[in-house]
């Protein structure tokens, strides 16, 4: 069975239009992070969630018109909302920093919310959960989601610079910068909450937009050796379509597992599914049209005779075979 | 079958066999009682607080709190040696917590001065002290050594107060940027309130003289304005039942113990039957306590705790190793009195920076959406699998199943403990594991249609494929290995998961895979055609 019979598409013709479709999202994105921003969730923002399970169904009105009382301003920084399945009548409430989260005080909000309930006399209910996170624990977690993501991106160019090229090495980072932006621009339009879970499923992103990429780039750097006398443009062309099947299957399993967390994983994981969904799609898409088409840029579309002697790399096929000399050079097949 | 292809059947099998008992015996055991023995058990994977629920605890130790306490210590020492030696200077002060100075020296006794600094300043740096004024500034290794051992003394002391708790399974770490920080994970407990209390308590135990007092003012205590030389005013209750008002005690600096000598503290009854707290000093500080209380007696003893008196009773006689620590205390103040100074002082104070608390409902709620999100995925993929490559479908599948197992096993046997988003790594290591079989087919696909023979195929699939894997798998492990360094908690585990999850697909999507590709391929000279 094949998705593609012998695809044949010109995929470096619509760089231009991919670019211009993803500058279009990374800007839209990067203005809607400048003027609304991607909420944060209780880890890096500080306050307190609590997360009260009801008898009885509780209405959100009810549990909100509750706290609106207790609270200054009348509660409108209150965040109430239904958790989880609707069958165990959860309620999250959350109060953003009061500056009080800390030290002896760091729970009073938290009493001050379970006194209120217990007052308005809405269904008994006990506490299933709580979060309260001090200021100064978010500025710490921040840092480092930076630094792991940074440093991973500075591991991976340096890794495919001695595995491949250096061209290449940009190729993935630019792509998988790419797919940072564009799938924080969606936790921006889709208002996720950036927790931690969020942060570790764009690590996983970044990793697996990697993947993807050397993948192609492997086929690049095989029809480079073969086809010495093609324009770097087309080898590129043919390699990407050579392992379209593949990129579009294995994209497939992946969407299929990150979807089965996002619509089965529960609330907690919600975020960290739709990251991964997200980044799936984007770090197939960025793998396609824009890790191959930055070699291109770099390097310039000539022939690829002189970039033919430049792969670093000793040989590409495999060691556990020791019978790889007695075998033909492959042919390209696109032609 | 050939001689290469039975070892490596073997081999497959021992791998199995192996980590199956490890990683998933103990699970399908426990889940359906069956009795085993303990060392199969024992390895079991164990689920993290967020799914077993329990109290997830951020502290920050003052470490400040431990260089004010040595920048204090040679300021009055300084002092004490000046007196001695009749070197009247106007003034010493402490203006942070790692500086003191001293002005006034008179410039006639420059040079004895700095004989007697010499002596006690060791841990500092003296200033030039122009016009007879001297900062003296804490060498910063000794400052970073101060605030480590507080860090370490602390966690100690609250390990101590933990497993007196009878938690099980605590964990108790250091962690952040500047290592001041100590997570404490305290799984299956609900109380937090009590364990926060347990934990902060400085548990500072002192047994002062008491000099005058009580007395319901400050002042009514002080000579001419000031505390006398020597002395200190410390808050209390009087004692008397049914005061709840706070009075004052002079009582004399020196105290005649502290919590240090206390070898043992249990709850007790006075003699009212009221709860009290009942000690046993060391026998050091029981002939401490026999010499002062002995010389003392008629006098009133205060029994200050973190800087409040409890209750200040008159000493009637000589008291040596036991004493009783009464007030109006409930009887669970009591239990938790008596732990915390078994379990001995804090070297500083702590602040709280995050609390979580986990309810064993929805531990429970996230473990059955994490099983039903897996068990999903994995069919969704499997089913996926099967459809689109049929027979070696199959090949793909078995190659999930043992990388499941590999990665259980793994797991289990180095301890890790298994989180919601530990399970989401678990999953989509899986679902993207399964690439590397994806792989190695198309690229069999593409070399049957170039006319190649099924057996040269298969090989060369492999083959083509390998250092395509070890790339992608290297530069994978390298985001996961920046996300361990770089995580906390939950997020570790998760870096854990992938890291593994990395390492057991390699195995089975290269050995596992092809081998079974020649098992099926068996000794057949002519193959006509795969159904891939």
């Amino acid at each position: 069975m094949h998705i593609f019979n012998n695809p044949n598409y010109d995929f470096l013709r619509w760089r231009w239009h991919a670019m211009i479709v993803s500058w279009v999202l990374i800007l839209a994105g990067l203005f809607a992070i400048y003027t609304k921003g991607i909420p944060k969730g209780v880890e890096f923002a500080g306050g307190t969630v609590v997360i009260l399970k009801f008898d009885q169904a509780a209405s959100i009105e009810q549990v909100r018109s509750a706290l609106d009382k207790s609270f200054q301003g009348g509660g409108e920084n209150l965040q109430v909302q239904a958790y989880d399945d609707p069958s165990l009548h959860e309620v999250m409430v959350r109060v953003p920093q009061v500056g009080a989260e800390s030290g002896g005080a760091l729970s009073s909000t938290r009493k001050t919310i379970e006194d209120a309930l217990q007052k308005a006399n809405i269904g008994h209910f006990t506490v299933a959960g709580t979060e309260i996170v001090g200021p100064a624990v978010g500025q710490e977690l921040r840092t480092k989601g930076l630094w792991a993501t940074v440093l991973s991106l500075i591991g991976i160019l340096a890794y495919l610079a001695f595995r491949f090229q250096f061209s290449f090495g940009v190729g993935a980072v630019v792509a998988t910068i790419h797919d940072l932006l564009i799938t924080l621009a969606f936790l921006a339009f889709f208002r996720y909450d950036m927790s931690l879970n969020v942060i570790a499923a764009i690590l996983t992103m970044t990793g697996y937009s990697t993947n993807d990429t050397i993948v192609i780039y492997d086929r690049i750097r095989e029809n480079l050796r073969s086809m010495r006398r093609d324009s770097l443009n087309h080898v590129i062309n043919v390699s990407v379509n050579q392992t379209l099947g593949r990129t579009v299957i294995t994209s497939g399993t992946a969407l299929l597992t990150a979807l089965a967390l996002f619509f089965f994983g529960g609330e907690v994981l919600h975020g960290f599914a739709f990251t991964m969904i997200v980044g799936i799609i984007t770090g197939t898409y960025s793998s396609v049209f824009i890790a191959a088409a930055i070699v291109s840029f770099w390097r310039g579309s000539g022939p690829t005779r002189a970039a033919a002697h430049a792969p670093a790399v000793s040989t590409p096929s495999a060691p556990p075979q020791p019978t790889r000399r007695a075998k033909p050079t492959r042919k390209a097949r696109a032609s | 079958m050939g001689n290469n292809t039975r070892w490596k059947v073997i081999t497959i099998v021992a791998v199995l066999v192996i980590f199956g008992a490890v990683g998933v015996y103990p699970l399908v055991a426990a889940h359906f009682g069956i009795n085993s023995p303990s060392w199969l058990m024992d390895k079991q994977l164990k689920l993290g607080l967020d799914l077993k629920g329990g109290v997830h605890l951020v502290l920050r130790v003052q470490t400040d709190d431990a260089l004010r306490l040595e920048t204090e210590q040679t300021m009055e020492r300084l002092r004490a040696e000046l007196q001695a030696k009749n070197l009247p200077v106007t003034n010493i002060s402490s203006p942070t917590v790692s500086q003191f100075r001293v002005d006034g020296v008179p410039p006639a006794q420059d040079a004895a001065f700095r004989q007697i600094a010499a002596e006690v300043d060791a841990n500092f740096t003296r200033g030039t002290g122009v016009n007879g004024s001297y900062l003296f500034t804490m060498k910063p290794n000794i400052q970073q050594n101060l605030r480590d051992e507080a860090v370490v003394q602390a966690r100690q002391t609250i390990e101590r107060r933990v497993n007196e708790l009878g938690v099980t399974e605590p964990s108790i770490s250091q962690q952040g940027q500047s290592g001041d920080q100590i997570l404490v994970q305290l799984p299956g407990v609900t109380d937090v309130e009590r364990a926060k209390s347990i934990i902060q308590s400085t548990g500072l135990l002192e047994l002062k003289i008491v000099e005058q007092g009580p007395s319901p003012t400050k002042e009514a205590l002080m000579q001419n304005g000031v505390v006398p030389q020597g002395m200190e005013i410390v808050p209390g209750v009087s004692g008397a039942p049914g005061d709840t008002g706070t009075v004052y005690y002079l009582v004399r600096k020196a105290a005649a113990v502290t919590g240090r000598d206390v070898r043992n503290a249990r709850p007790t009854v006075d003699e009212n039957n009221l709860p009290a707290v009942g000690f046993t000093l060391s026998s050091e500080g029981g002939a401490k306590f026999g010499k002062v209380s002995g010389e003392n007696i008629g006098r009133s003893l205060a029994i200050i705790l973190d800087g409040r008196v409890q209750s200040a009773p008159r000493l009637e006689s000589r008291i040596t190793t036991d004493g009783r620590i009464t007030g109006s205390f409930t009887p669970e103040e009591v239990q938790n009195l008596s732990l915390i100074l078994r379990s001995g002082a804090l070297p500083a104070t702590l602040t709280y920076l995050e609390e979580k608390t986990i309810g064993p409902s929805l531990g429970a709620d996230s473990i059955r959406s994490g099983v039903l999100a897996s068990v999903v995925g994995l069919l969704l993929v499997a089913v996926f699998m099967l459809g689109y490559y049929r027979l070696s479908g199959i090949n793909a599948v078995v190659a999930l199943v043992f990388n499941l197992v590999i990665l259980l096993g793994m797991m289990a046997y180095i301890g890790a403990v298994m989180t919601l988003p530990g399970i989401a790594g678990f999953v989509l290591t899986m679902g993207i594991g399964v690439d590397s079989n994806v792989l190695i087919f198309e690229r069999i696909k593409e070399e049957l249609e170039a006319q190649r023979g099924v057996r040269a195929s298969i090989n060369t699939g492999f083959g083509r494929v390998f250092w395509t894997l070890v790339d992608t798998h290297i530069a994978a492990l390298i985001s996961a290995a920046f996300l361990f360094q770089f995580g906390t908690g939950p997020i570790r585990g998760f870096a854990v998961t992938l890291f593994f999850g990395l390492a057991s697909n390699l195995f089975t999507s290269i050995f596992v895979s092809k081998t079974l590709f020649e098992l099926v391929l068996g000794h057949r000279r002519q193959v006509a055609a795969l159904s891939i």
